[in-house]
């Protein structure tokens, strides 16, 4: 190769190039240089992978581990304390991966309600006009967001066992929910027939409040009148479905926990392991979210608070139509990693026993098969296509609130 | 981007491929006994902290009867007993650190079962401790049995067969329980201690042992069912029926020691026996060790160093030690218990 | 005199009392807030006070009155694992390396923080090449006369600090090859470095922790297997070199197209007007972003312990399991030291952080 190569398309090249033939000119063409540089790295990492895929099946072979995906129709013969579906030790792996993942988007859903709540107020409290409260929400922000989550989680678990009472001396509530240090006991709802009318009847009520919406919508954009949206949703998706409930003569009732020998007997038991994760990661995420927050309103120009004032718009109707949207478009997507942060950190739930996805199914599961390839490739992908979707929903949304010209 | 320098990035990686494949292919010619007599030392796996069975003492050496196995593999092949490296595993990671070659012997409180043999590409070559799971529960619940445990939340760890044992146990017992299982053993424990479980469950020795973490240990009482066998005993890779040879006599050499009252202080003056046991054992008469491809001294260097199976046995988890276990179905068979070794002959 | 000092008093509480109405009660509702306020930091404080100070065992006690007083904090037991805590069950006798070796590194990295210091470039190289050697050597030891310690001795802060510190320093360059990747016109690089970076962001670091511990030693020919703490090292810098490309990529995007076109306009090729026109600029714009992933992975160093390394809090959870020092508060004593150790590093590099973003703001101010 000529040390010309080295400085592109240069002046110089191009005589001395052209002398020293076709081969030197076509490779220093850029655009055929990037067709042999891409077909370089394909085949390196094709043959990498292959490399990879060779080792592992030989390995897998040599040393007699079974391999392929058999193992989910097998029975997994442990028990797991907490899960949304039916489960017995008779299940199989598969269904422990069911488990798992739903135990995994249930905690992340419930930290992720949580954490927007105390991450917008603390957000909000953080610009507040009252020095108190904007020096304590920056000093819970500095002092969670500079603290590992492991740390954070393993901390409340032990603070949660350590303050609540046994079985025996539980916290009750109305007599009829019990916290102790095994968990929280509520009252179970046991669906008769009839009761899926009313869930039919919710649903149908969903459908009419958002109907309802773009009627309105539509109206305010023609005449200019108002209509209370929010009241008459609430009305319909609350009233429709008590109504229904009584006159399908109640079917919905409840067995009541009772303590029964070592514990409660009946009811639902919502596992510590579950609070305390919720608690943590809900707050850790909070910490970040409040920054995102607190910067989405700082990035609202002072002119529009300014403008909507003098429209003559109450402060709390400006923060709701004028500065929350605009703030919104900044704030969303952030947001999104956010999410998918607390989506991958509820992983850290293997560490106090909590029954998610990594903990059941790449650990337990794992351990009784053996077949690590085969069950951290699942998990993997399973954890890809959460995120995959989680950034499909939010960029759905970050679009419906993007600027729009008209 | 230079070609030049392009492709002289591909040969790098070209070249370090091939290096890796070199280094690769020398290694796999070798058994383990050679790679280990070549590299100098024995690659233990332990587990990361249990007393008794394989846990580093203040100063950080490792002890234990665990340990002790690999102490002896060391001793037979070097005729020194500290030429061991430890590898502290958790129990999810055990079976694959041997597997992939990163440790020449597990030897971490493991139970043979027929599954772990068969698909898991590990070769268990006897066993050095017979256990079987039992619980621990506190002694102010009044529980004797563990038939009285209906509806007992459970805490142990995963990565086990105790999870599994429980399962059935309370199946089979129609009682309904709660399993709440921890990734690290002391975590379970530590939840337990916090009142988070009313049982905790695990071998019956491991049991003994973690009581010694609780806050008060007289508060706890382990009772006295057992669930299930546990044969625990050090395993090595599947395929290398020369190395599974050096461990399997290196602890039979330690059961043999005791029946023939050959101790590491007896031992010298046991050169001049008359016993022909004693003296094929200690290498005097035969060529056992030469058959072995070690040393025909390898079980004097054992015995020497490490001990017999009692003094192991005492030293780590006996009635004098703060575990306290008796001998139980770890006696010698002549003394009442299954510890039986084939004889060296 | 004396007259003089009651008006001061006098302005000075009317001073307060303006600031008070004005700061804590302009409105009833902010009133109230000001009084739930005092009321929670009230409970926190005094409850921290309690437990770390007024109940708390001191550094005169031991196991046993820790589990008499079972109040407060048993700090007898943070005392007897100090040494554990730092070096892990690093050998005694060769601790002074592990002190050489950081006491080296924050004599470079101070004035590689401080803008105002000269020679930034040599003093770059330095911590990015011979200091790892020099530091791998020292620490690792088997040259040089220095007895071999293996790593599994390694534990508490040391391992924090190597994990965090090689995994930044790895994941500099690569995460610069794939932002560099990500905006490239070959399709086939860009859909590759996106595909790469995805992956990696999408997973959680544990499973990726999980892979280095349990399935890497498969993926490899047989008979080639490398140091635990090497492998969960490899996971650590592909995961966070995903997260430093798009640190870097947020860097050059900023980077006005007429910088690009200049440098072509002189003749550059790709790799001379990167690295010596926009990467520059670049990665001065990103050094916030830089910190902030250090952050974030110094945090995550303590997920190691799920895979049997001995960090910081994994050789504090380990010494929770010594029967000698189980006491009912030990649990939360030594959390909260971790806690704290951990705070102290990531609070002062947050602002460090803020201090850079102040200072390159007003840097490009016109």
């Amino acid at each position: 190769m000529s040390s010309e190569g080295s400085s592109g398309p240069s002046t110089a090249t191009s005589a001395v190039g052209r002398k020293k033939g076709s081969i030197s000119a076509f490779l220093n063409n850029s655009y055929y240089r990037g067709i042999i540089f891409q077909a370089l790295t394909i085949a390196l990492i094709v043959g990498f992978v292959w490399w990879v895929v060779g080792n592992t099946v030989t390995n897998l072979a040599e040393r007699n581990i079974a391999s392929g995906f058999g193992f989910l129709n097998s029975t997994a013969g442990f028990s797991i304390n907490f899960s949304l579906i039916e489960y017995s030790e008779e299940s199989t792996h598969g269904r422990v991966l069911l488990v798992g993942l739903l135990n995994t988007i249930l905690c992340a859903a419930l930290s992720i309600f949580f954490a927007t709540i105390i991450g917008f107020v603390v957000g909000v409290g953080r610009l507040s006009s009252n020095w108190l409260v904007r020096k304590l929400s920056a000093a819970y922000v500095e002092i969670v967001r500079n603290v590992p989550l492991l740390l954070i989680i393993l901390f409340v678990y032990i603070a949660v066992l350590q303050v609540l009472p046994s079985p025996r001396n539980s916290f009750s509530l109305f007599g009829d929910f019990f916290w102790n240090n095994r968990g929280l006991v509520t009252p179970q709802p046991v669906f008769e027939s009839g009761s899926g009318l009313i869930f039919f009847v919710f649903i149908a009520a969903l459908v009419m409040s958002f109907f309802v919406r773009m009627w309105a919508r539509k109206r305010q954009m023609e005449t200019g009148a108002q209509f209370p949206v929010f009241y008459t949703a609430l009305g319909l998706i609350i009233g429709l479905p008590v109504i229904t409930y009584f006159l399908a003569g109640q079917p919905i009732s409840f067995v009541f926990p009772e303590l029964k020998g070592f514990n409660f007997v009946g009811g639902i038991n919502i596992v510590n392991e579950l609070l305390a994760l919720v608690i943590a990661l809900s707050m850790y995420t909070a910490s970040y979210i409040a920054e995102i927050v607190r910067a989405g309103i700082l990035s609202v120009s002072h002119g529009q608070t300014e403008a909507a004032y003098s429209l003559g718009l109450s402060p709390g109707k400006t923060t709701r139509l004028i500065v929350i949207p605009q703030a919104m478009r900044l704030i969303i997507p952030p947001l999104t990693s956010q999410y998918l942060n607390l989506t991958k950190n509820s992983s850290l739930a293997a560490a106090i026993a909590y029954p998610e996805l990594v903990s059941v199914f790449a650990g337990t599961s794992l351990n009784q098969v053996g077949q690590a390839v085969e069950v951290l490739s699942i998990t993997m992908a399973i954890y890809l296509s959460l995120s995959l979707l989680t950034s499909l929903l939010m960029n759905w949304y970050n679009a419906s609130m993007a600027l729009k010209e008209r | 981007m230079s070609i030049r320098s392009i492709l002289s990035k591909i040969l790098l990686a070209g070249f370090g491929t091939v290096l890796v494949a070199a280094i690769s292919t020398a290694a796999q010619a070798q058994s383990t006994l050679s790679q280990v007599q070549g590299k100098g030392f024995v690659q233990c796996g332990v587990s990361q902290g249990l007393p008794g069975f394989s846990n580093p003492d203040d100063s950080g050496n490792w002890t234990g009867i665990d340990v002790d196995v690999c102490r002896a593999v060391a001793a037979a092949v070097f005729g020194d007993a500290d030429k061991v490296k430890y590898t502290p595993l958790s129990a999810k990671e055990r079976f694959t650190a041997l597997q992939s070659g990163e440790i020449d012997i597990l030897s971490r409180n493991t139970t043979m079962s027929m599954q772990r043999d068969t698909a898991l590409g590990v070769n268990f070559v006897g066993i050095n401790y017979y256990d079987g799971q039992g619980f621990m529960v506190r002694k102010d619940l009044g529980v004797t049995s563990a038939l009285q445990l209906s509806g007992a939340s459970v805490c142990t760890n995963t990565g086990t067969t105790t999870e599994l044992n429980v399962a059935d146990y309370f199946r089979a017992n129609n009682m309904p329980y709660e399993i709440v299982a921890f990734e690290k053993a002391d975590e379970g424990v530590a939840s337990y201690d916090a009142g988070r479980c009313d049982v905790y469950t695990t071998d019956q020795s491991g049991l003994y042992a973690q009581r010694l973490k609780l806050t008060d240990k007289d508060a706890h009482v382990v009772l006295p069912e057992l669930i299930s066998k546990e044969p625990l005993g050090p395993a090595v890779r599947q395929g290398d029926d020369e190395w599974a040879n050096v461990v399997r006599w290196s602890l039979n050499a330690m059961l043999n020691a005791e029946e023939a009252d050959v101790t590491s202080s007896n031992v010298d003056r046991m050169l001049g026996s008359d016993n022909p046991i004693i003296r094929r054992m200690l290498g005097v008469e035969g060529s056992y060790g030469e058959n072995l491809g070690l040393s025909n001294r390898w079980a004097y260097n054992i015995i020497k160093q490490v001990g017999n199976y009692s003094e192991s046995f005492e030293r780590n988890v006996g009635v004098n030690t703060p575990l306290g276990i008796s001998r139980g179905l770890n006696a010698l068979w002549t003394d009442g218990g299954i510890q039986y070794a084939a004889p060296i002959r | 005199m004396a007259n003089e000092r009651t008006t001061n008093l006098y302005t000075r509480t009317e001073e307060v009392v303006v600031w008070l109405r004005k700061n804590l009660f302009s409105t009833w509702y902010n009133a109230v807030l000001s009084i739930v306020s005092v009321y929670v930091i009230w409970v926190v404080a005094s409850g921290f006070v309690n437990w770390a100070f007024i109940n708390a065992v001191g550094f005169d006690g031991d196991r046993d009155t820790c589990v008499m007083y079972a109040k407060g904090a048993c700090w007898p037991f943070i005392e007897a694992k100090w040494s554990q805590i730092i070096y892990g069950r690093y050998p005694e006798m060769e601790r002074w390396r592990v002190d050489v070796t950081f006491l080296i590194g924050a004599l470079a990295v101070v004035p590689m923080l401080m803008p105002s210091m000269p020679f930034k470039r040599a003093n770059a190289v330095f911590l990015l090449v011979p200091y790892p050697i020099l530091g791998f050597f020292l620490l690792n030891g088997g040259a040089f006369g220095l007895e071999p310690v293996e790593t599994p001795l390694w534990g508490g802060l040391l391992v924090t600090l190597v994990v965090a510190i090689v995994g930044i320093v790895a994941s500099l360059p690569i995460g610069i090859l794939l932002a560099l990747g990500r905006r490239s016109e070959m399709p086939v690089i860009r859909i590759l470095c996106v595909g790469f970076i995805e992956f990696w962001r999408g997973v959680p670091l544990i499973t990726v922790l999980f892979m280095a511990s349990v399935m890497l030693p498969l993926f490899l020919p047989q008979g080639v297997t490398f140091d635990k703490l090497l492998r969960c090292l490899i996971g650590i810098a592909l995961f966070s070199s995903a997260y430093m490309a798009e640190v870097v990529r947020g860097g050059l995007q900023s980077i006005p197209r007429g910088q690009y076109e200049a440098a072509q306009a002189l003749g550059l090729g790709y790799w001379k007007m990167m690295g010596l026109i926009v990467l520059p600029q670049a990665l001065k714009l990103v050094i916030p972003g830089i910190v902030n992933t250090f952050i974030g992975l110094f945090k995550d160093t303590t997920l190691v312990l799920i895979i049997g390394l001995f960090d910081l809090l994994g050789i504090v959870q380990l010494s929770f399991s010594d029967p000698s020092w189980s006491t009912p508060q030990t649990a939360a004593t030594g959390y909260a030291v971790v806690g704290i150790i951990f705070w102290i590093f990531c609070y002062g590099m947050s602002r460090y952080s803020q201090f850079m973003e102040r200072y390159l703001h007003t840097g490009h101010k016109r």
